[in-house]
């Protein structure tokens, strides 16, 4: 579903953040994408979504080339990714219901499917008593909840988490994860990107291990080992 | 397709209530380019009846010599109305009435009368009041009854007398003229600059979110839809304040305004310019306000 090629990206003038990277990622496989602070995960993530162009290489995601995709159709892949961000990048003008709505009226849906599905997913994020809060009231915890409820309310072909524990104290972060899980256990493809050494250990999953912009290690039930 | 317009409007009307601040800000700042070019539009309108007022009172006179007939002054008149096209009017004064006007004209003056007397009869030359299109065509009129045929019957012609304060006020309204629109245009690009500022601040507040709206997949369309139409209801919110200020201002100072432009009604003008008045109000006020969020947009949708 998704595929690196020699991927390399080199910013100005000589700081390589990625060094010839290929790798695959199959649907419905979890893959965990570990590595020091800096080691290049965020970059591969915003490489992934078109947010920057590799210096060289390719990357496809469901055989569209991600580089030479018109901004049109980028729009279109990226409904496509639920993306949960560092930062969240949540609509701070928007209310929590308003939020996660949002992302379903982009692609269309008709206005009973979003109240319904956005109830529901408020539900299971246990945001419901939240709805008609702004996101500067919420909690740091029940921001990224909120980021994970927009991230997987369309069901996308594949959610990808960038540090989505980096803010939150053990129990909060635990939680999402186990969200996380539980979409993959329904099918979904899930990318987490993170440098949370007892998360990985407890998944089981596949792990690429990233180190100064190499791969070092791809197992397909890996350990957090640096 | 509509649901899409629906939603986009939906958000405009939600944001437009959330940002109250920024949006009574860009209100107020859209009043001034408006009233601007209202208060152009007026200013022409005034300077043009001054220039009609003037190029009605503009005229050229002929006295004939007390020699010549009244055949011969008509005939005068019938190919002064041969010469050009552009002479709107020709007024025959024979020396009766010129005498009956001046006894008219200052019948509650006793002087004027008395010295009439003590002149005896009647001094008056028949003349002929010449007024053309074009205050240039003064100068062919004055040199057909100056050198040409008639010159013989001409006793004089009062043009050259008036020929400088004619030039000179027409010197004064056409500077008064570009002065105005000159100084208008700058400031009206300043208030255009400052509009585009006040935008931006507001457009800049929603950055992160234009920037988050654009990583969910959202069009750009879907984006920058909601705030060229709240760009527009600042604007139409900007246009009913100075269609207010305008019209209460055209109703106040009428009176002053007739005082010191003689016969120019301000509130006649604006209501029969209403619909124009109307239309650059418009222009400058919703289209303006979702113009520049339009552009404004743009620079943070190209991720």
């Amino acid at each position: 579903m998704i595929s690196f090629k020699n991927v390399t990206k080199i910013y100005p003038p000589n700081t390589v953040v990625l060094d010839n990277i290929s790798f695959e990622i199959k649907t419905g496989e979890f893959v965990s994408i570990v590595g020091k602070s800096g080691a290049g995960k965020t970059t591969l993530i915003r490489l992934l979504l078109g947010l920057e162009e590799p210096t060289s290489g390719e990357i496809t995601f469901r055989e569209s080339n991600v580089l030479h995709t018109k901004r049109q159709q980028l729009q279109e892949l990226r409904q496509k990714m639920g993306v949960v961000y560092q930062d969240y990048k949540l609509l701070t003008n928007k209310t929590v219901h308003e939020n996660i709505a949002y992302v379903m009226a982009v692609i269309g849906e008709e206005d009973e499917k979003i109240d319904r599905e956005v109830r529901e997913i408020l539900e299971i994020t246990g945001l419901s008593e939240k709805a008609n809060n702004f996101p500067n009231e919420l909690s740091g915890g029940e921001q990224q909840r909120l980021a994970v409820a927009r991230a997987i309310v369309n069901q996308p072909d594949v959610v990808i988490a960038d540090e989505p524990t980096g803010n939150l104290d053990p129990y909060n972060s635990y939680e999402v994860v186990a969200l996380l899980k539980k979409i993959h256990d329904n099918g979904n493809t899930v990318i987490l990107a993170t440098h949370d050494k007892e998360i990985i250990n407890k998944l089981g999953e596949r792990v690429i291990t990233l180190d100064d912009g190499r791969i070092i290690r791809d197992d397909l039930e890996g350990k957090f080992i640096l | 397709m509509l649901i899409t317009f629906k939603r986009v409007l939906k958000f405009a009307w939600k944001d437009f209530s959330r940002n109250r601040a920024n949006n009574f800000a860009a209100i107020f700042v859209l009043v001034i380019p408006i009233l601007l070019a209202t208060a152009l539009l007026v200013f022409q309108g005034v300077s043009t009846s001054v220039v009609s007022q003037i190029k009605e009172k503009i005229d050229v006179t002929a006295y004939f010599k007390s020699g010549a007939t009244e055949d011969d002054v008509l005939n005068v008149k019938t190919e002064l109305l041969k010469l050009s096209s552009e002479i709107k009017e020709v007024q025959y004064v024979s020396k009766e009435k010129a005498l009956q006007d001046f006894t008219e004209r200052h019948k509650d003056n006793p002087d004027f009368l008395n010295a009439l007397e003590e002149v005896g009869g009647n001094p008056f030359l028949a003349s002929l009041n010449i007024k053309t299109e074009a205050p240039l065509q003064y100068e062919k009129v004055t040199s057909f009854l100056t050198a040409g045929p008639f010159s013989q019957f001409i006793e004089k012609v009062d043009y050259s007398q008036k020929k400088d304060t004619i030039e000179k006020i027409f010197s004064i309204t056409s500077s008064i003229n570009k002065f105005g629109f000159a100084l208008g245009a700058v400031l009206f690009l300043i208030a255009i600059l400052v509009v585009l500022n006040t935008i931006k601040l507001a457009v800049d507040s929603s950055r992160e979110e234009i920037t988050a709206m654009r990583l969910v997949g959202a069009s750009n369309w879907f984006i920058r839809g909601p705030f060229i139409i709240q760009g527009a209801i600042c604007g139409f919110a900007a246009l009913l304040i100075c269609m207010v200020i305008s019209g209460l201002a055209a109703y106040f100072l009428s009176s002053a305004v007739a005082v010191l432009v003689s016969g120019f009604n301000l509130f006649g003008y604006f209501i029969s310019n209403f619909w124009t008045i109307l239309l650059i109000q418009i222009i400058f006020g919703v289209v303006l306000g979702a113009l520049a969020s339009f552009i404004l947009v743009r620079t943070y949708l190209k991720i």
